[in-house]
């Protein structure tokens, strides 16, 4: 690893982007894979608060290295929060590295993913060029929508210096349903049934040992009541304590289930989830949390040994799986090379500055 | 050249799906932003994907500018013909080619109209979230391109929001497929690249959708406010008491007068604004919910609140206020919409002055506005026939964008910059940022040739003349927001 540099302003960002011939932006390094190539590291600690937060206007604007722990805490003390629910807060995701790793959890089920959510970014281009994007209201259609195509980017396409959310209104409560589940076919039947129910489920999420659901509402406490009432008169389980609850949510948020070896994130649906289960059992020690009603899939591998035969059934399965972090390469399955990618980066990065997609 | 352009296309199409005469033309020569009009070389009509390809491919060899056009509802003039070049008009491509209940997903082809998915989901207990006041004729490949809204916005987000996947041609000739039937994705976001481009990197030809669950139940009241401000501030304490409305539209006295007209729509009498506000979910949530918006609108003072009874009522308060911008056409013989998003916040204080601005051009303007996500739609009432008259409606709707600027905002909340609102997109946006958003065009698009003269200041003017409301609009099947 090449040596770090570490701006403590958004000028010294620019400076530092334009000094360095190639750099990787990191944030808290939670998902260490993804910044794991050969450049300078740039860390953007440094760039740390909230800029602007207006709770009557649903958004807050905060420098990319605000880790978002604080963000989470200032939002709650104004009765709000992100409800894309985002990964590694007590690890020290920051904001900027959750929006280039392009992470969501388990709450994006009910109200949308990351995406769904940034306004607006600051960035600083691979010519060294610091430009906005979006905008700073819930609603704007000017310009191309660079904030979207951030998500998921890696840190290949520029350094995001500040960016923009909107946000919703807490809910007054949340009940966690614990549901017992009898395999994965069993377990996306539920989960799909949950999600096209009256509910408006806020997370379906299936625990790692594969066997137990876990359903979260949120709303009024009357109206829970009588909702968890309801499910469980269908589906054989039990409403959760708070704690327990929180337990369980904390340890998805943070991988807390996972082992050391690699660990992947996999788009997939509910439809393939299934079949997608029955690979995992052949993979000795895998371990996976599936997320977001069936259409994430967290996979755990206890070392890089079993990375080959995943990939090779990932691709059969037509999936797409990304590292976060242990030793596998970057990405794994079945993966799409359009000329257009490479168009998109030259025009963002000329010079290559950012290492690629590919690197 | 043209004849020879024109053989070549010829040979893509059947003849009687490539219109050239001017009669076939002229339907073609203008979208919702009727003030403009630019009469194209031909009107390619393909009825498959791969005809769309090879008529992109053909339009790059041969140079030729395209613009692809599904019902032509823009209001930023986003589906002006370019003169010399033609339209790929896709309303041939209308089929729903997968629905699954299951996965709530549905994937259709760019001229699906927008309402014809919810119509295909509702047996299912689904629905397709934006929902523009055109819903009933804009096409699919339209609210793709421009990124369109609706009333649920605030809560659901916009068009992009609802892309999980799409297989599109670029103006380079190459065909993508991004996204798929997941609601995640891993890598870059190239679905929300492509939402909003205006048509300048290429076109989608088969676009995955996500379906939501239709809420259980609805609660939908109108409220009538003496004041503009009272109105306005019954949104603000709706917004800082933790409620999240699917809905949240304020109409202003000149709209309720012309919506009242059009579809006799009844509002409580004496009120210069009226509030719409909709609560959705499970019956027990709605039922809870419910009661705590009462008990602010009630410390809101409204001359009077009028919830909806039953479905059939729900509907009549949507239908006049999805109606109003169309029926302003009983009003004025013709008006601009204007699009621009302020702080909401600052929606008080910004009704105010477009008051004060349009008081000092001497015009009209009603308002009708999604007041929870503080998108303005401004309509500026003037008479074409009166010589200036569109020149000075114009310099008002100028002034309106800049102070939407100025107060931090936006120039479009959903409408696109179009042709329309094109010089102003450097009042938001830095030479820098500009020049980034055009190169990202050179990537999709290298020889500018997708709906040229959009978004971008500058390049060939087309003519902008005073000709009334479209056909449609005096139908009453178009509406302008």
């Amino acid at each position: 690893m090449s040596a770090q540099l570490a701006p403590n302003s958004i000028s010294e960002l620019v400076e530092a982007v334009r000094s360095t011939p190639r750099l990787i932006p990191i944030g808290g390094n939670t998902k260490p894979r993804l910044s794991k190539v050969d450049a300078a590291r740039l860390s953007i600690a440094g760039l740390r608060g909230i800029t602007e937060y207006e709770p009557s206007e649903f958004t807050f604007t905060a420098l990319a290295g605000t880790p978002i722990k604080e963000i989470a805490e200032a939002l709650k003390q104004r009765g709000q929060y992100l409800p894309f629910d985002p990964m590694c807060v007590e690890a020290g995701a920051t904001l900027g590295g959750t929006v280039a790793s392009g992470l969501s959890g388990p709450g994006r089920f009910r109200f949308g993913g990351l995406r769904d959510f940034i306004l607006g970014i600051r960035f600083v281009d691979g010519s060294g060029r610091l430009l906005r994007m979006g905008g700073k209201v819930v609603k704007n259609a000017a310009g191309f929508d660079l904030p979207k195509f951030f998500v998921g980017s890696l840190g290949r396409f520029g350094v995001l210096a500040e960016i923009t959310f909107k946000v919703f209104p807490q809910r007054v409560t949340s009940h966690t349903l614990k549901l017992t589940v009898e395999g994965a076919d069993a377990a996306a039947s539920i989960s799909m049934q949950a999600a096209g129910s009256r509910w408006e489920p806020d997370a379906i999420d299936c625990l790692p040992d594969g066997a137990t659901l876990c359903l979260r509402l949120a709303g009024p406490p009357q109206a829970l009541d009588a909702l968890s009432r309801e499910i469980l008169s269908r589906s054989k389980g039990e409403v959760l304590s708070e704690d327990e609850a929180e337990t369980i949510w904390i340890d998805l948020r943070e991988f807390r289930w996972a082992a050391e070896g690699p660990l992947i994130k996999v788009a997939i649906t509910p439809a393939i989830w299934p079949a997608f289960a029955r690979v995992i059992r052949t993979l000795s020690g895998a371990r996976v949390h599936v997320s977001a009603g069936g259409n994430i899939a967290f996979l755990s591998l206890p070392d890089h040994t079993a990375f080959s035969k995943f990939d090779e059934e990932l691709r059969k399965l037509g999936l797409c799986g990304l590292t976060l972090r242990g030793d596998a390469p970057l990405w794994s399955g079945t993966r799409t090379q359009t000329i257009i990618t490479s168009g998109v980066k030259q025009a963002l990065d000329p010079q290559n500055r950012f290492p690629s997609l590919e690197d | 050249m043209s004849d020879g352009v024109i053989s070549r296309l010829a040979s893509l199409l059947p003849r009687e799906r490539l219109l050239t005469h001017v009669e076939q033309l002229a339907a073609y020569e203008s979208d919702g932003l009727t003030a403009f009009h630019s009469r194209p070389l031909a009107v390619a009509i393909p009825e498959s994907a791969d005809e769309v390809i090879s008529l992109v491919r053909c339009c790059r060899q041969e140079r030729l500018p395209f613009v692809a056009r599904g019902s032509g509802t823009s209001l930023s003039g986003g589906s002006l013909p370019v003169a010399g070049g033609i339209v790929i008009a896709l309303n041939r491509l209308n089929r729903i080619l997968k629905l699954d209940p299951a996965l709530r997903i549905a994937v259709v082809e760019p001229g699906v109209v927008n309402t014809q998915v919810s119509m295909a989901a509702a047996p299912h207990g689904l629905h397709f979230s934006p929902d523009p006041s055109s819903q009933t004729i804009c096409t699919i490949g339209g609210n793709v391109a421009f990124n369109s809204g609706g009333a649920h916005c605030l809560k659901y987000g916009m068009t992009s929001n609802h892309v999980l996947g799409l297989k599109a041609v670029l103006a380079s000739g190459e065909v993508v497929e991004w996204g798929g039937t997941s609601r995640e994705t891993v890598g870059p976001d190239w679905c929300g690249l492509f939402g909003g481009n205006e048509g300048l990197f290429g076109i989608a030809l088969e676009i995955t959708l996500q379906l939501l669950q239709r809420a259980e139940c609805f609660h939908t009241v109108l409220a009538g406010y003496r004041t503009l401000e009272q109105a306005g501030e019954a949104v603000s304490m709706i917004v800082a008491s933790g409620l999240l409305p699917g809905a949240i539209e304020i109409m202003d006295a000149l709209a309720l007068e012309a919506a009242t007209a059009a579809v006799h729509a009844e509002y409580p009498r004496g009120c210069e604004a009226v509030l719409i506000v909709e609560l959705e979910g499970p019956r027990e949530t709605v039922e809870i919910e419910r009661a705590r918006l009462d008990d602010i609108l009630l410390a809101s003072k409204p001359v009077q609140t009028r919830p909806a009874q039953d479905a059939e009522e729900r509907q009549a308060i949507w239908k006049g206020r999805k109606c109003a911008f169309s029926a302003v056409g009983r009003l004025s013989p013709d008006f601009i919409v204007q699009d621009g998003v302020v702080p909401r916040r600052r929606l008080g204080e910004a009704l105010r002055r477009i008051g004060q601005m349009s008081k000092e051009a001497g015009l009209r303007c009603a308002n009708v506005f999604h007041a929870g996500d503080g998108n303005l739609h401004p309509l500026i009432l003037f008479k074409g026939s009166e010589p200036g008259a569109l020149e000075k409606a114009e310099a008002l709707a100028g002034r309106i964008l800049r102070m939407c600027i100025e107060m931090g905002g936006s120039i479009t909340g959903e409408h696109g910059i179009g042709v329309e609102k094109r010089q102003y997109l450097p009042e938001m946006f830095t030479a820098d940022e500009i020049d980034c958003m055009k190169r990202l065009r050179a990537a999709f698009d290298p020889l500018e040739i997708a709906n040229p003269g959009k978004m971008f200041p500058g390049g060939e003017a087309p003519v902008l003349q005073q000709r009334g409301l479209h056909p449609l609009e005096q139908a009453g099947v178009l509406s302008r927001e």
